[in-house]
């Protein structure tokens, strides 16, 4: 079975007043190409430092990361990014900001082949109406749709997503999940997405990696969603399996994600060493890895 | 947000109410202690031939109003242009490199407040070796000098605040150097470096000044200087009024180039 990225004891340490702080080390992962997984954590756990660390916007302070068997070092068209914000360049207007990476990736093919595949991904996400506007003109809504469209017209090998749908009310949302859900479907993408909601976790991955708490976070569990694709919403919601990834979900979020640390609240008291291997076994047991 | 008029047409009304109130203290001004101040009657009745043709060319200083504000208006054009060609480049350096910012900011620092005065009689000295075009280049030199410098600083401190994540965009897309400054860079910075521009206009103005009546050269300031020195007082308070509006104009000219930037 090929990995197609592999995550090998990634730490990343930022400076503090106190010394460096280690907010995720021994952060282990494989994904499998044409995968899409699901990050999932508390706020400030460390999964946007993960996602920025696989981007190559940010360097691992340990470890080291493979794709398709090459290590990664630095940024590049062939992992497209969609932030949290949409970041789009506000003097162009949402064609000229998928145009900006289609000219860098495409730039062996004619004007009109390029202009063809940035219009093709802005009427796929939505806004074959709306492509001339500038982001100022465009709702929350349509500037995500043009960061996803910006993402997939790099034709890139793998697609990183952080907390895309965050800012959306759920009705957008669903049409987007649903809309990222088809563009990955036909070109078989390798995602890794960041959020913190549960349902668009079990909506979307193949597989959902929860994170412990931060300081030192990384993989606590890890489950899989075995809904057939394409996938309903409506059919998952009735479907008792659904329940039981949800409590699942919820039970890590809620009491297993802080095993780990129960004195890390309070920062003066050294962390007791022993906890670290001392909590007890996750009684329900799904697939953990190391 | 527009405030609620304090009565109909106080837009127009105040502002001339605020001028009779100068202008009467100017009358009370001339008619006891300054004896030597005209009062505007008498500046009106000395000035109005300059004003009325404002084109005429009756020497080497003394010519209309608008002559004379073209001259200044055509150096101060050069020792701005001079300006901006140095002065942004030197503040993307500035804003880019924290080396080069670390061997700079000092010097820098130093070298802003010297007052154009100042700097007048070194830039002369610098051009010594062009012979009697010393003087207009040493008021190039001046004026390119001293309105550098809100130029390089705006600039300088718009590319420090260029989002990280347009950064981010240009990184991800793996945009050249080149591309990065032009596509991401230069827009992202505009608006400030316009802020820049309007304040550098506005000291190059008051260098003008400055550098035509240390040197004599023909413009508003030289012969403001000129009919200064020939005891012709009315024609100084032309000049000041002259000189004022101009830089009116220019700084409103200015603010709606920045409006359009802002938006952006
Ligand atoms: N540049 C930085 N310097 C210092 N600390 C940082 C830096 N970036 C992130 N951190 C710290 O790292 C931790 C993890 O941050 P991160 O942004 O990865 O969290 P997150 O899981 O994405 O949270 P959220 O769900 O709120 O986006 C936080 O405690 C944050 O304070
Ligand atoms: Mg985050």
């Amino acid at each position: 079975m090929s990995d197609f990225l592999i995550i090998t004891d990634l730490a990343k340490r930022f400076p503090s007043p106190k010394g460096p702080v280690a907010v995720v080390k021994d952060f282990n992962l494989s994904i499998k190409k044409g995968e899409f997984i699901t990050l999932i954590g508390h706020s400030g756990c460390g999964k946007s430092t993960v996602l920025a660390m696989v981007a190559g916007l940010s360097d691992a302070s340990e470890g080291n990361i493979i794709m398709a068997g090459k290590e990664l070092s630095g940024a590049g068209p062939d992992r497209g990014v969609v932030f949290q914000s949409p970041c789009l360049l506000p003097w162009m207007t949402a064609k000229q900001n998928v145009m900006l990476g289609v000219d860098q990736v495409y730039y062996t093919a004619s004007s009109i082949e390029r202009n063809q595949i940035a219009e093709y991904y802005l009427s796929k996400v939505g806004l074959g109406d709306a492509m001339h506007k500038y982001p100022a003109e465009l709702s929350q809504g349509m500037r995500q749709r043009c960061g996803i469209a910006r993402a997939f017209a790099l034709n890139p090998k793998m697609l990183l997503l952080d907390e895309p749908f965050g800012m959306l009310d759920s009705l957008t949302k669903f049409e987007l999940q649903e809309v990222l859900l088809d563009l990955w479907r036909k070109d078989r993408k390798t995602a890794l997405m960041v959020t913190h909601d549960v349902d668009e976790a079990i909506f979307l991955s193949d597989r959902v990696v929860m994170m412990t708490d931060g300081p030192e976070a990384n993989v606590g569990e890890i489950v899989e969603v075995h809904f057939p694709r394409p996938r309903n919403r409506k059919q998952i919601m009735e479907d008792p399996e659904y329940y039981r990834l949800k409590d699942e979900l919820i039970g890590f979020l809620e009491e297993r994600a802080h095993k780990k640390h129960h004195d890390s609240i309070a920062p003066t008291t050294p962390a007791a060493p022993a906890a670290d291997t001392e909590g007890p076994a996750a009684p329900l047991q799904t697939t953990v890895t190391t | 947000m527009k405030k609620q008029p304090l009565f109909p047409y106080d837009w127009i009304v105040l502002p001339i109410l605020g001028t009779a109130v100068v202008i009467l203290f100017w009358v009370i001004l001339s008619s006891t202690v300054s004896k030597d101040l005209p009062d505007p009657a008498k500046t009106w009745e000395e000035s109005r031939l300059y004003i009325f043709e404002p084109f005429a060319d009756r020497g080497m200083q003394d010519k209309g109003i608008l002559s004379l504000l073209g001259l200044s208006l055509l150096t101060v054009a050069k020792g701005y242009f001079l300006a901006l060609l140095i002065g942004v480049p030197l503040g993307f350096a500035l804003g880019l490199s924290d080396a080069f910012a670390k061997m700079f900011d000092p010097i820098i620092q130093v070298l802003r407040p010297v007052s154009p005065l100042a700097w007048l009689p070194l830039g002369v000295i610098l051009f010594f070796g062009t012979g009697k075009d010393a003087n207009p280049w040493g008021a190039l030199f001046t004026i390119a000098l001293c309105s550098m410098w809100p130029t390089v600083l705006n600039t300088a401190v718009g590319v420090r605040a260029v989002p990280q994540d347009y950064l981010n965009v240009a990184r991800v897309l793996k945009l050249s150097k080149w591309k990065t400054l032009w596509k991401i860079l230069v827009p992202a910075t505009l608006p400030y470096m316009f802020t820049g521009f309007r304040i550098s206009l506005g000291i190059a103005w008051l260098a003008i000044v400055a550098a035509e009546m240390l040197t004599g050269t023909a413009g508003v300031g030289g012969f403001l200087w000129s009919e200064y020195n020939a005891g012709n007082n009315s024609r100084i308070i032309l000049c000041i009024a002259a000189i004022g509006l101009v830089g009116f104009v220019l700084d409103k000219l200015m603010g709606l180039a920045e409006a359009q930037f802002k938006t952006a």
